[in-house]
């Protein structure tokens, strides 16, 4: 080795590190630029993920807050002007007691309630305030009569005698308190009369109408005749039961043809050709298992319609793909290891999967679970091909009876007719609805954590 | 966990097999979008008066969808009632008969008006039929000869309207209200028109109904689509029921058609031109086996439901005289005589 050559090696080296020098102002560059779009990537997303639960916050929390009337109201014998309830007499079948008692109640039904109402609007008006019925009874929710009546029904001992009773403001009586109508508008295009107005604002200083916690957003039922009581019970059931359907049956057929396909069936053509097809389930746009279901089910099966039973299995299917591919892919993901160990020490092989294989695979099974439960609990379009937006009054007793469901109810009441009202309800069943998924999700984090920690 | 599991599944095999088994005993109705709101309403009130009978579910879908539901046959997973905001086609009764539906009870309970509507501050409109055909028709008469739709603003189709672009949301065709609009709206302007001579029926049948699509929005979903329309774009005109302009007031104003302003009085007297009779179609098989039809209908068309001062009027219905809502309860009763 020469000095001569030895400086020919430095002077490569040198060039070699001058070339390196050269490219790196352009390969930190790269590098930064990649990092800024991945930041504005997250940014944006994030941006809109705010700007969407802002605005659905802003619009929908006044609608948690309820307006109320808290009204004096009097029994007074010479409107209900109606025989004693009856009594079950000696001798009477019960068949025959129940019937006296529907024709009492629907004598009680035909009574002129709303003018029990207006004497006790009248009586906590000003004296002497100029207002017509029509006008007056515009202040309260059109239930109110009904709510009244209840009360009778169920304690006819009221004849005569006056009690508070707690009612819900109309729509448009909470618009104009809430400021959702503009309150500068003219007559014209206000909801309420001038009169009305006048008294609402002298009730509000009063202390007649006074503002709550909505809690019939979650006992009501939906309702059209009045729009201030429309609550969620209906659908928050419906979408439960569906949820129950969709546990009992995708989880348990899901999961044990995830194990079959991978632990046992031969590797074949036909098992290739029956996972290709399920992976191209689990991309079917959900409008097409609505129309399957509504073939199947409800046309050929004859399940009724509106009825969870058909939602729930129609979510079934949607879900089975989600959960058989998430579950075949956490068995894959079981090191070898386990298996031959357990197969060596004489396990058949059941016992070693489900011994061995399956504990291991429990928390992604179940967060997979939830996951695909969440996305059904979600969807809307194929329950609108089974009958499930109906408008439906009461809570389903049975997955058998007629109920909506949450996103479903969303989109009913968007299409409500009286906007000002009801933009606020719909946000609030937004709101109600991504609570619902979100402690889902919460639900499958805490096991997954807990599980895996056991594990 | 596993014997959980089991004891789920066969409590919902049991629940499926009871399905077939237990009777439906609430009434099912479905159809017209238009007549939904009343008819929740007539359900919820129905419900609430008659405490043996279950409150009925009322869905939508348009009276076109209404319909093919009503028309898939007879029995218990079928509908029972379809509402309709046009009468029943004899395709969709023929439709009906060979699904073995015959016993089918026309029920005409009321009327809606149907209005044009601009955002709440725009300029006065004071339309008549002609100017409508004239604003969207792909062919208009100039001149007696039949040429493509010249005109881009109003004020173009007549001095008197604003100016500003001509853009209208109107239903699309599964919705009754459309084939209202053609023929009450689109087709009386198109006669009033000025068509050249000579054409054939089917000539002026085309040009009366073809409509130019970059002026013209269909809106398939309710009036809030149509509503969502005029707030994205402020120059539309929207066609909407009655009802729902009055419950919109302050965002809406309405426009007059022929000089007369849409209100219950002027629609019930006929002076406003636009307006159609609204119905609900009975299942006659279907009465005696799902409790309470009968009973529905009754209270549907009593005086205090949809007679003047009920309660569908105080929301928005327009009631029709009560000779007629007699003739209508004594044709179904004479029906369910046979």
């Amino acid at each position: 080795m020469t000095d001569q050559a030895l400086s020919a090696g430095q002077q490569a080296l040198a060039e070699r590190k001058q070339r390196i020098r050269a490219g790196l102002g352009r390969r930190h560059m790269t590098e930064n630029l990649f990092r800024f779009f991945g930041i504005a990537a997250i940014v944006a997303a994030l941006g809109f993920v705010a700007i969407l639960f802002i605005d659905v916050l802003s619009k929908g929390i006044p609608a948690f807050v309820q307006t109320n009337l808290r009204l004096e109201v009097t029994f007074d014998p010479e409107v209900l002007d109606i025989e004693p309830a009856p009594a079950l007499q000696e001798g009477q079948s019960q068949a025959d007691y129940r019937a006296a008692r529907l024709a009492w109640e629907r004598q009680v039904a035909m009574l002129n309630w709303n003018r029990i109402i207006e004497e006790a609007l009248r009586r906590a008006a000003p004296a002497g305030f100029e207002i017509d019925s029509r006008q007056i009874l515009s202040i309260p929710e059109t239930d109110a009569r009904h709510v009244v009546r209840a009360l009778f029904v169920a304690n006819p001992d009221l004849l005569g005698q006056t009690v508070p009773v707690d009612l819900v403001a109309s729509a448009n009586t909470d618009n104009w308190v809430k400021g959702s109508i503009n309150r500068d508008l003219g007559d014209t295009q206000q909801q309420l009369s001038a009169p009305a107005r006048a008294l609402i604002d002298h009730f509000e200083t009063e202390g007649v109408i006074t503002s709550g916690f909505a809690w019939g957003l979650f006992t009501n039922v939906d309702s059209r005749s009045a729009p201030a009581s429309a609550g969620l019970a209906g659908a928050f059931m419906g979408s439960f039961y569906m949820m129950l359907i969709v546990i009992v049956l995708a989880v348990p057929i899901g999961v044990g043809s995830a194990i079959y396909l991978e632990e046992f069936a031969p590797k074949s053509r036909f098992t290739d050709l029956i996972e290709v097809n399920i992976n191209n389930l689990a991309a079917v746009p959900s409008i097409v298992f609505g129309l399957l279901g509504a073939a199947v089910f409800i046309n050929y099966f004859k399940l009724p319609l509106s009825a969870p039973l058909a939602g729930g299995l129609v979510l079934t299917l949607m879900t089975l793909p989600t959960i058989i591919i998430a579950t075949r892919a956490a068995l894959q993901g079981v090191s070898p290891s386990l298996r031959q160990a357990a197969l060596g020490m004489g396990a058949s092989k059941t016992q070693m999967v489900f011994h061995h294989v399956l504990p291991v695979t429990f928390p992604s099974i179940l967060t997979a679970t939830i996951i695909g439960v969440a996305q059904a609990i979600g969807e809307t379009a194929p329950l609108l091909l089974i009958g499930m937006n109906a408008f439906v009054a009461s809570v389903p007793a049975t997955p058998l009876d007629q109920a909506t469901a949450l996103p479903v109810q969303i989109y009913l009441w968007q299409a409500n007719e009286n906007r000002n009202f009801f933009e606020a309800r719909t946000s609030a069943a937004i709101i109600v609805l991504l609570a619902f998924m979100i402690t889902l999700n919460a639900i499958a984090i805490f096991l997954r954590s807990r599980l895996e920690r056991r594990a | 966990m596993k014997t959980a599991l089991l004891t789920g599944v066969a409590v919902l095999a049991l629940g499926t097999g009871a399905a077939f088994a237990q009777s439906r005993d609430t009434i099912q109705i479905a159809g017209s979008s238009t007549v939904l709101p009343f008819a929740s309403i007539v359900a919820e009130e129905f419900g609430a008066t008659f405490p043996e009978f279950n409150t009925p579910v009322v869905g939508s879908g348009g009276t076109g969808g209404g319909f093919s539901q009503f028309c898939q046959g007879v029995g218990e997973s079928t509908i029972d009632i379809a509402n309709a905001s046009r009468p029943m086609r004899d395709g969709e009764r023929e439709a009906c008969n060979a699904a073995g539906v015959n016993d089918i009870r026309e029920v005409q309970f009321g009327f809606d008006g149907i209005v044009f509507a601009v955002s709440a501050d725009k300029p006065d409109f004071a339309l008549t039929p002609v100017h409508v055909f004239k604003a969207i028709a792909a062919q208009v008469p100039v001149d007696g000869e039949l040429v493509a739709n010249p005109y881009t603003t109003w004020n173009e189709v007549d001095p008197a309207l604003p100016e500003q672009p001509i853009a209208l949301a109107i239903p699309g065709s599964n919705h009754g209200t459309r084939e209202v609009f053609e023929e009450r709206v689109t087709s009386a302007g198109c006669e009033e028109s000025g068509l050249p001579e000579g054409l054939s029926d089917d000539e002026i049948d085309a040009v009366c109904t073809t409509f130019r699509q970059d002026v013209v929005v269909e809106i398939a979903g309710d009036y809030t689509e149509t509503l969502a329309r005029l707030q994205s774009n402020p120059d539309t005109v929207g066609v909407f029921g009655l009802s729902f302009y009055d419950q919109n007031r302050d965002t809406l104003k309405v426009a007059t058609v022929d000089g007369v302003t849409p209100s219950l009085e002027t629609i019930a007297s006929g002076e406003y031109p636009v307006s159609r009779p609204l119905f609900f179609y009975v299942k006659g098989e279907h009465i005696g086996t799902i409790p309470g039809i009968e009973e529905y209908v009754q209270f549907f068309l009593s005086e205090g439901v949809s007679g003047a001062g009920g309660i569908l009027e105080a929301a928005g219905l327009i009631p029709q005289p009560a000779e007629r809502t007699a003739e209508v309860v004594a044709a179904f009763e004479a029906g369910s005589a046979n």
